[in-house]
This record gives C-alpha cells, structure tokens and sequence, in this order.
C-alpha cells in the first residue's frame, strides 16, 4: 500500500476525469499516495476559467452514455473536480501539471485551479512515482 | 449480532456513489477516538467489498455488516 498511484490524465472528457478522480480517492482513502500528471486536454480542463464546465463525454458514451451520465448526477453524484478536492484533503494526492503541456495550451500556472499543486516534466514524475504503477488515462 | 452496539459516528452514504461511501467514512475515522464506532449506511453495489477490502487494508475492524432492501450497514471499529 506504501508504493503511490501515478496517474498520467491525457484524456480531458467528464466521464474519464470522474474515474481517474474515483481512482485517485479510492487510494487516498487506503493511505496510497496518488501522483497526478497532467497532460493535454485533462490539462485543459483544470484550467480555472473552464475547470467548472461541461467537458463533454468520449465518443463511446453516445446518446445513451449522456442519458446515464446526466442521470446520475440528478442524483446528486459528485462531479470530478469535487472528488478530488476530498480525496486531497483525505490523504496525500500532488498533481502536477506537465510543462510541455502548458507549452502546448500556452498557459501560465496562474491560469490553472488551484487543485493543480505545481508544474514538473516527465522526469520528476517519474522520479516521484518510485516502484509503483503508472496508469494512462 | 451484539445486543447493544454504542455507536460513536455515524456515516449515512445513501444514495452516494463510489467513492463517497469510502471516503466519507475514511474523513470520519480519522477524526475519531482508537475503538470508535462507526456505523455506515450505503446503497451503493460495491459497499459490501469495498468495506471489506478497507478494513483489511487499514486495520480498523468490521465488526458486523448486513444488507436489507438495497441498505448496506457496517459497523466499523476503529483501530
């Protein structure tokens, strides 16, 4: 339980960054340190002006996907950006920004949500993830 | 099932889907007493294992769970 979690976010759509945050507070919930990288279009929606927006679902959800993805969060679900703030005030999750990617979108770390602990580079994320599992999301 | 079980906190997740069960029932061990007593009320289809999974994993104790009409309820004794 002591190697962390490392998760690479590329994907920016709802339903992916919902399970990458299930992901990420199931672990903090067991003591498992998460590192978050994120790159591209997950980057893009932690940006402050957008992070509370409808990011869309991957085109295998289709019309019936909608259906249950809306359905659920009638519910009452807790959207992504919700889940993580609990998982990080629940146990030890960093997520970092990729700095190609802020190249990429052109943005500044003032641009990003304030869930976005820092920006690093490939190198000390995988420095950090140690002997533990990196996921690409 | 013990006759009368002194419960110090309780965590009511119906209706919440994973993680929240989990992760409310995590925020509220931790800001109790070592020998609490939590009792959990979920509805959510992966409860049963989750809780499972997460006592063994962190060492609190499940002391007694059971399920009736869609309602998961643990009772959990923290370490």
């Amino acid at each position: 339980m002591d190697e962390p979690l490392n998760l690479v976010l590329f994907s920016g759509t709802d339903d992916k960054l919902q399970a990458a945050a299930v992901l990420t507070a199931g672990a903090a919930a067991l003591g498992k340190p998460v590192n978050v990288f994120l790159q591209y279009w997950a980057l893009d929606a932690f940006r402050r002006d957008r992070i509370g927006r409808d990011h869309g679902l991957a085109p295998e959800a289709g019309v019936e996907g909608r259906v249950h993805v809306d359905d659920l969060r009638r519910a009452g679900q807790i959207g992504w950006p919700d889940v993580l703030r609990e998982a990080k005030d629940l146990g030890q999750v960093d997520i970092q920004a990729c700095s190609l990617s802020m190249d990429l979108l052109d943005i500044g770390p003032a641009d990003l949500d304030p869930l976005v602990d820092g920006v690093e580079g490939i190198t000390a994320f995988y420095i950090n993830a140690g002997e533990g599992h990196v996921l690409f999301i | 099932m013990p006759a009368v079980l002194e419960v110090t906190a309780r965590v009511d997740a119906r209706g919440q889907s994973c993680p929240m069960p989990i992760v409310r029932t995590a925020q509220a061990a931790r800001a109790l007493e070592p020998g609490s007593l939590i009792e959990v009320l979920a509805t959510d289809p992966g409860s049963a294992r989750d809780f499972a999974a997460w006592c063994r994993s962190t060492g609190h104790d499940l002391v007694e769970h059971s399920a009736e009409g869609g309602v998961y309820r643990f009772f959990i004794r923290t370490k």
